[in-house]
């Protein structure tokens, strides 16, 4: 069992934050790897990005939103309790070298996978330029932290509450025409159809792109198969092979059919544990 | 001298298994095990005995059970095998022990397997049972990475030899592949966590969750972790696909998913447990070993209309066992012989067919079976689902964390035949070392790890 020792809740509730104690993945942990959570003994195992990794107290953070029956249960855990099952570091942790500047988009909760990693580069002695957006300034996360390891933050939302009016391909796209050729990379993390969008535009301008890949997975160890995705026209395990890749070669269409395998099933199975809820409640 | 006919052991009838994931062959009676018991000619020099990977003492033990002292023989089987409820049950034991039984040359062997699931199954239901005799402290400790057949037999070898061992299982339950691989049906999972209750209770320690190559090292193992030797017994890991077009469409599997999801996550009780796992109408499983069998028989019992098993050489050739093929068949899987996949095709992301090619069998290859030979003759199977059971690769996370590891170029560890590996203090067995084998061809190499192991030790 694994302790949860703290408990946040961001952007109007929307965004939960857990503090962790998995001394064993702490240890290890770098930018850009991730953990499969399992909730309790009937639970279905999940893949979270670390957001954090605090090796002293032996703690991870994992930063999620309420979307399905596995994120409702974990957010309905309390600090003090407990989650099952918690396995890693798993997959590849981030290249983190020192290639100039770095251009770090991140797009709703992608934000929490990208900061270790933007605050990676930056010790590596990086230039960070961060480009961070949401749907609206209530759901936007992390700006502050974000902002004190970038040299340059821009913020966005897609309805104009705050900062830019627009998307982060807009920004990105602004940002690169600046530099000219000076953007080493662009690491971009967020929704699938804001990676791709990201990869084109740092395609246009010829800047490589470092993507994470939220596919599904079960075991997480390389032993299923369940989360390949299709890079370069070869098959990969993004457990194991990712979650990171060259986001120009990435077969982002086949990424997100996979991801929808389950809808119904997920679909049923998260009404299942609204109405149980509710039984609770009304018990109560 | 007479010894009449071989005891059979009671099935749940076909049309009902079919769609339930109760246990298949349900077990001997107390009656059936004296009376099958009596058909043992006690042989001055058991071949059975000297067939069995991990030499249980057959002879002895069958002469308990004949004497109705089960309690004995179950001492008896476990001084080799810890476990025997398993291997009772998903042994082959017509390659082994009863394929060299002297009863079998004329008749039907002595069902040895039937026979240690009936001693299993007799010690499991008593708790109580006390444990056998354990040396004294070593002062050593072991690693033992994996904890599937291999790496418990080696355990519980270990431990009985006094050392201190500790188990670590990167998935949430010990068993490797006893729990996620062979269905419920073949092999209850409560069976496998008696077994593994009966290793702990002899003081081995599991620790689940731990995927070493990433959570820890075998360096650190050997390092900061404090242990005086390592086996590594971690399967062989990694699915083989086809490499044909269509593979990622939603639908197709490797049988590594799709049993997972049924037997370790439970997806056949959906949604009283979370991970799903929905019904097939028209179900299509590529190849022919045993795994095969236990992806088709898996997709009748999750709701499949019909189940193909399409394989690219003859019935002649398959690698399942005679008895999985049997059950397969009996349950109304259909096999398609003599095929083999071109590639998938679907719409919206789904899969909806399998071009798949007729074949004829040419020379024998080098595992000796007759290859498959394209004859050109094409056809379309519609199927919504698909399960790639053509076998697996060599995981590399611990290969590549342990670079004086040497492995060979498909990625194997390179290990000698009592299991030692290029790196001092690291033994590896099973289908990380041979590719993918059986249940105790596993434990076997865990077996002989551990003699190796405990001469290590004492060198110390």
């Amino acid at each position: 069992m694994f302790e949860i020792l703290s408990r946040q809740v961001l952007a109007q509730g929307s965004v939960i934050v857990n503090e962790i104690h998995a001394p064993r993945v702490a240890a290890k942990a770098r930018p850009g790897q991730f953990v499969i959570l399992r909730a309790n003994e009937r639970g279905e195992r999940i893949p979270l990005t670390m957001a954090d990794i605090d090796p002293e107290r032996g703690s991870i953070t994992i930063l999620y939103q309420v979307v399905g029956r596995t994120t409702a249960l974990l957010a309905s855990l309390d600090k003090g309790q407990a989650v099952m099952d918690v396995l890693g570091p798993l997959g590849s942790p981030t290249d983190i070298r020192q290639v100039g500047t770095v251009i770090c988009v991140g797009g709703g909760t992608g934000v929490a996978v990208l900061h270790p990693i933007a605050r990676g580069f930056r010790r590596a002695g990086n230039t960070v330029i961060s480009i961070i957006g949401a749907r609206s300034r209530p759901l936007l996360i992390m700006e502050e932290k974000m902002r004190a390891i970038s040299a340059d933050l821009q913020v966005c939302t897609d309805d104009g509450s705050y900062g830019h009016h627009g998307f982060v391909t807009d920004l990105l796209e602004r940002t690169l025409r600046t530099l000219g050729s000076g953007a080493a990379l662009a690491v971009c993390i967020g929704p699938i159809p804001m990676m791709r969008a990201c990869c084109r535009v740092s395609g246009d301008f010829g800047v490589p792109a470092y993507v994470s890949l939220n596919a599904l997975m079960v075991d997480g160890t390389g032993m299923c198969g369940c989360c390949r995705v299709s890079v370069d026209g070869a098959i990969k395990f993004a457990c194991v092979d990712g979650p990171e890749f060259d986001g120009h070669k990435v077969d982002f269409d086949a990424l997100n059919t996979r991801l929808g395998a389950y809808r119904e099933a997920e679909a049923l199975s998260y009404s299942r544990f609204r109405e149980m809820c509710c039984r609770d409640e009304a018990g109560r | 001298m007479k010894t009449g006919k071989r005891q059979e052991m009671a099935e749940q009838k076909a049309d009902q298994r079919r769609r339930n994931f109760g246990e298949v062959p349900l077990g001997y009676s107390d009656e059936q095990a004296v009376l099958e018991a009596e058909r043992c000619l006690r042989c001055k020099k058991p071949k059975c005995r000297e067939a069995c990977p991990v030499s249980v003492p057959i002879p002895e033990f069958i002469g308990h059970v004949r004497e109705g002292r089960i309690r004995e023989a179950a001492y008896a089987v476990w001084t080799r095998n810890a476990l025997p409820a398993v291997c009772g049950r998903v042994c082959p034991q017509e390659n082994q022990c009863e394929g060299q039984c002297i009863v079998g040359k004329k008749g039907e062997p002595v069902a040895i397997g039937a026979l240690e699931r009936y001693v299993g199954d007799w010690a499991r239901g008593r708790p109580g049972l006390g444990r056998p005799d354990i040396a004294p402290p070593s002062g050593r400790r072991v690693a033992v990475v994996g904890s599937g057949p291999g790496g418990l037999i080696a355990a519980g070898d270990l431990i009985r030899l006094g050392h201190e061992v500790t188990v670590f299982e990167a998935l949430h339950q010990p068993g490797g592949v006893l729990v996620y691989g062979i269905p419920e049906f073949r092999l209850p999972k409560a069976v496998v966590a008696s077994d593994v209750a009966y290793l702990t209770k002899l003081g081995v320690r599991i620790e689940c969750n731990v995927l070493v190559g990433r959570t820890l090292t075998v360096d650190e193992l050997l390092g900061k972790e404090g242990f005086d030797a390592v086996y590594v017994g971690v399967g062989a890991g990694l699915p083989s696909f086809l490499n044909i077009d269509g593979e990622n469409l939603i639908g197709v599997y490797s049988a590594n998913e799709y049993l997972t999801r049924s037997n370790l996550m439970k997806a056949y009780l959906f949604p009283e447990y979370d991970t799903p796992l929905p019904a097939g109408k028209s179900v299509c499983v590529f190849g022919g070993g045993n795994v095969a069998m236990d992806a088709c028989r898996t997709a009748l019992r999750l709701g499949a209309e019909k189940v193909y098993c399409v394989y690219r050489r003859s019935r002649q050739e398959l690698p399942a066992r005679a008895e999985e093929v049997r059950h397969a068949e009996e349950e109304g899987v259909e096999f398609i012989f003599l095929s083999a996949p071109l590639f998938f095709s679907g719409s919206n992301g789904r899969l909806a067919a399998v071009e798949v090619e007729a074949m004829r069998l040419g020379e024998p290859d080098a595992s000796g079976r007759r290859s498959p030979v394209p004859t050109g003759n094409r056809r379309s199977l519609a199927c919504d689902q698909a399960i790639i059971a053509v076998g697996a690769n060599a995981n590399p996370l611990i290969t590549a964390t342990t670079p004086d590891l040497k492995v060979d170029r498909r990625g194997y560890i390179v290990a000698d035949e009592h299991g030692r590996t290029s790196k001092l203090g690291v033994w590896a067995g099973g289908d990380i070392v041979t590719g993918a084998a059986t249940v105790i061809l596993a434990a076997g190499a865990g077996r002989l790890a551990a003699d190796s192991i405990h001469e290590y030790l004492q060198s110390l």
